[in-house]
């Protein structure tokens, strides 16, 4: 008994002298707060935080590598609490939010006949799901299984529907997904999302610049949902009112009706939803993400810059644009004429973009009024040069420099500022491009008698987009085509009197795939006008370069046509800080693929801003297009007209400055909507009357 | 040598300390959901068996019997195997902090694991030598690590068929277990 009891009693005083002894040598400051912490997260253990369990995650809160906000599960309570211990705000976290992504669902072909148990990780196995589609939704909805707050369900059209109020974003669906359906993203991830090859995209939104979810927004539409189709496109494009009176819509031309039928309308709706909004009285709310304090400062006000400066300050970034003009608004305000788009509706669209807190400063112009030195020293993290292409290319012929010449983007822009200009009564606009057919419809406007459009290809080549050409006809004006204006010629007072120009003829195509056109000699041919305007294109203003007198300036560089040279994949120019888009990069180009650019600016700037590497997006879908989702032949298509946009009558046109183009009825858009087949990746709706769609 | 490869093989596969032996089926059960978990409690039980076979070899021969309170070995294996799987923890954290990243969390559940203790002691019962307790602990680490790790392989493999909704989860685990016993019942009569 009592060996016994010395026995154990020895053992267990050696035991606890080892272990106190080494309790005190092998001791590891433990920061206390991690334990309260710790008693503040979930306590769930459930990965959502991407930590190994909740005490990692409060190691990574005390270390301060982790906000507050880091526990996916806990409220703003538990937020709090944590931020109360740690002795920092709270800040409004960014909750990430499931989205799913695939429109297709049963629409997608089976196939095989799957008869294994109900996993969407099992039917993957088998060639990768029964769908037709590689992509797309497998439908046994693993997701609603894996969430633990009944937030997705499955929905009718057979692809899950997430429930944004129940959703905490733990992200455990998109783990459950064996494919890439639903995932889990912040605003800022979503608003930084660009097209990629394994996507579930239709072709419209793999065409557009600016990679609008075009199939969303119309469904939107069709719903009724005017709001959050608006919202729906405002994730792409912060000029939808713009963009819906001058976008060449190239999306219209790889729309899957158009193969069998009209394409449809993408742009008319896009615009009848704008205008919606802007008639409504009151402005949608715009989300953007909590403050990262960072300052941006954004060269250029016109597309562009709107939309990287859009784009920036709803990841949470501070911007600030400096404009050379007197207003913002860029090529839109003084290269588009008002009869294509209403001052009124531009400027109500750009207070809703400095709305959200962007500071402006118009009449400052980089190299003169500021430089990269002083946007350094005033603590701008990075720069974004925006700065259009506003330089008309001459003629390079005799007398261009007469009284009554003019280069186009020069003209138009003094008509906007509302500058009187002694004008004529018959023009020649020489050019076939956009900013031609502007010149020349607002001369007609101007009240011209006669104006002439001279340019020296066929109206088949001519670069303008059709429905101005259309326009500029109907409203009468006179077009020269195979012709290359050689002199002007004036009287003793220098005064402009003729044009003189060469006939020509189509040759070989040449490397733009149009036909070369060759001079005929000794065709000289006079044009009895008063004034000659040239628009036969721009580059970009680059005086800048030599004006500023920071010596870093001389290290950007500038390609062979003057646009500043950038990596297309991440516009990050050859000064690292320094991020273009738009016409300054591209040279004269659309609106909305300056949009896009001011995107994918504002992409790279945020992972140059976080110190990320600035690398090209990952099997990025830029201008490129998804073959597959290509077709040459549409099944289950009925033939129904494109809706006819209204437009101001000619005769009403040519007294004023009046929008022409107007805004389609709403049963007429809704009309246009339902013939949209709201296509996916490989699938689309049958147009409901064909005898295939009761089949499904 | 070759005695003590025999003595390896059968403690690895013909008395596999789970599946022969039936001990530490908890965390057998609880720690084979995912490949993940398993290999890291297999890590820390070859690491705490071994350490744990030697010094309770040694507290049996210079204490214990030289003592001649042979029969206070199972409670103060006890105290010996917790104290030292805390002074291990203790010592992993400030002197091999990756080390103790990878075990860390699977260290305390062992403190009370039976196939622990019961490897212990059966290294006494058998009256090996120094060097045969060294090997027999670590070959019956091994052993349980072979049989958690299958089985987690089998339960993640389980995961994706129809299991009937009575036997799901546990109850199929058990049945598994006993089938995956039964096939290690034929490595008997092998040595």
């Amino acid at each position: 008994m009592i060996p016994a009891l010395l026995f154990m009693l020895g053992i267990g005083a050696v035991c606890g002298i080892v272990l106190s002894l080494s309790s005190k040598v092998f001791y590891v400051y433990e920061d206390p707060r991690i334990a309260q912490v710790e008693n503040n997260l979930a306590g769930a253990n459930c990965g959502g935080c991407g930590y190994a369990g909740c005490s990692a995650a409060a190691q990574a809160v005390v270390s301060g590598i982790e906000p507050p906000s880091v526990c996916v599960i806990s409220g703003k309570e538990g937020v709090e609490e944590v931020a109360k211990i740690m002795g920092v705000d709270a800040g409004s976290a960014e909750s990430p939010l499931s989205y799913n992504m695939c429109e297709g669902g049963f629409r997608a072909d089976d196939k095989y006949y799957y008869m294994g148990i109900s996993s969407c990780k099992a039917m993957a196995v088998v060639f990768g799901g029964k769908r037709v589609c590689g992509v797309g939704c497998i439908g046994l909805g693993d997701c609603v299984k894996a969430c633990q707050f009944d937030a997705v369900k499955l929905g009718p059209n057979g692809y899950p529907v997430v429930d944004d109020d129940k959703c905490v974003g733990c992200g455990a669906c998109q783990q459950a997904c064996p494919k890439d359906i639903i995932e889990v993203k912040t605003l800022s991830e979503k608003l930084m999302k660009f097209n990629q090859e394994h996507d579930p995209l239709a072709p419209c939104a793999q065409t557009c610049p600016a990679e609008i979810n075009i199939p969303r927004y119309i469904n939107q539409l069709k719903e009724g949902k005017y709001k959050e189709a608006v919202q729906t496109i405002r994730m792409r494009n912060p000029l939808p009112l713009a963009c819906g009176r001058v976008c060449p819509h190239p999306c219209e031309d790889e729309c899957r009706r158009g193969i069998e039928d009209e394409a449809v309308s993408i742009n008319q709706l896009k615009r009848f939803v704008a205008d919606f909004e802007m008639n409504s009285g009151s402005r949608i709310p715009i989300k953007c993400a909590p403050d990262t304090g960072k300052k941006i400062a954004v060269v250029g006000g016109g597309p562009s810059g709107l939309s990287c400066a859009f784009f920036l300050r709803r990841i949470g970034h501070q911007v600030d644009i400096f404009e050379a003009m007197p207003k913002l608004g860029g090529m839109l305000r003084y290269g588009i004429p008002e009869y294509r788009l209403p001052k009124k509706v531009l400027d109500w669209e750009i207070q809703g973009i400095l709305d959200l807190g962007i500071k402006s400063f118009c009449y400052v112009k980089l190299g003169a009024d500021f430089g990269l030195g002083s946007l350094m020293a005033s603590g701008y993290n990075a720069v974004f040069l925006g700065v259009g292409a506003w330089e008309d290319y001459s003629l390079g012929i005799d007398g261009e420099n007469l009284i009554g010449c003019f280069t186009g983007i020069d003209f138009l822009q003094r008509i906007s500022s509302g500058e009187k200009i002694s004008l004529g009564k018959t023009a020649a606009v020489v050019g076939g491009g956009n900013t031609a057919v502007d010149c020349a419809r607002t001369l007609l406007r101007l009240g011209l008698d006669k104006v002439y459009m001279v340019y020296r290809r066929t109206r088949k080549e001519m670069p303008a987009n059709e429905v101005e050409i259309v326009a500029s006809e109907e409203e009468g004006i006179d077009f020269v085509f195979l012709a290359a204006p050689t002199k002007v010629i004036g009287d003793d007072s220098d005064n402009v009197t003729h044009l003189e120009y060469l006939k020509m003829e189509l040759g070989e195509p040449d490397a733009s795939g149009r036909r070369r056109p060759e001079p005929i000699e000794g065709s000289e041919t006079m044009l009895d006008v008063d004034m000659v305007i040239s628009a036969i294109g721009q580059s970009p203003d680059a005086s800048f370069k030599e004006q500023d007198p920071h010596p870093r300036m001389t290290e950007l560089e500038l390609t062979r046509w003057n646009t500043v040279d950038n990596d297309p994949a991440t516009m990050q120019a050859s000064i690292p800080y320094i991020f273009t888009a738009g016409d300054a990069a591209t040279g004269p180009s659309l609106v909305v693929d300056a949009i896009g650019g001011g995107r994918r600016a504002a992409r790279s700037i945020d992972l140059f801003l976080k110190g990320k590497p600035v690398e090209p997006l990952k099997d990025s879908l830029q201008n490129k297009r998804i073959r597959e989702s290509i077709f040459t032949k549409v099944d289950g298509i009925k033939k129904s007209a494109r809706a006819k946009m209204p437009e101001l009558p000619v005769e009403q046109r040519l007294d004023s400055m009046a929008e022409v183009d107007l805004v389609l009825p709403e049963d007429v858009a809704h009309k246009e909507a339902e013939r949209c087949l709201n296509c996916c990746r490989i699938c689309y709706n049958p147009d409901t009357d064909f005898p295939m769609a009761k089949a499904n | 040598m070759g005695d003590l490869f025999v003595l390896a093989i059968s403690c690895i596969f013909i008395n596999n300390i789970l599946l022969a032996q039936f001990l530490g089926n908890c965390p057998f059960l609880g720690t084979s959901k995912k490949m993940e978990t398993a290999v890291g409690m297999a890590m820390a039980v070859v690491f705490v068996l071994v350490m744990a076979g030697i010094i309770t070899w040694i507290v049996d021969v210079y204490l214990l019997k030289a003592l001649n309170v042979e029969y206070l070995r199972t409670v103060s294996f006890i105290l010996v195997i917790a104290s030292l799987v805390q002074f291990v923890e203790m010592f992993l954290k400030k002197s091999i902090p990756g080390l103790y990243a990878g075990l860390g969390i699977f260290l305390p559940l062992i403190t009370t694991n039976c196939a622990v203790m019961g490897v212990c002691l059966i290294n006494i019962k058998e009256e090996y030598t120094f060097v045969q307790a060294t090997v027999s602990s670590f070959a019956y680490a091994v052993g349980f690590g072979l049989a958690l790790i299958l089985f987690a392989g089998v339960r993640e493999r389980i995961n994706l068929a129809r299991v009937p909704k009575p036997l799901q989860d546990t109850s199929i685990g058990l049945v598994t277990a006993g089938i995956i016993a039964l096939t290690f019942m034929s490595f008997k009569g092998m040595v």
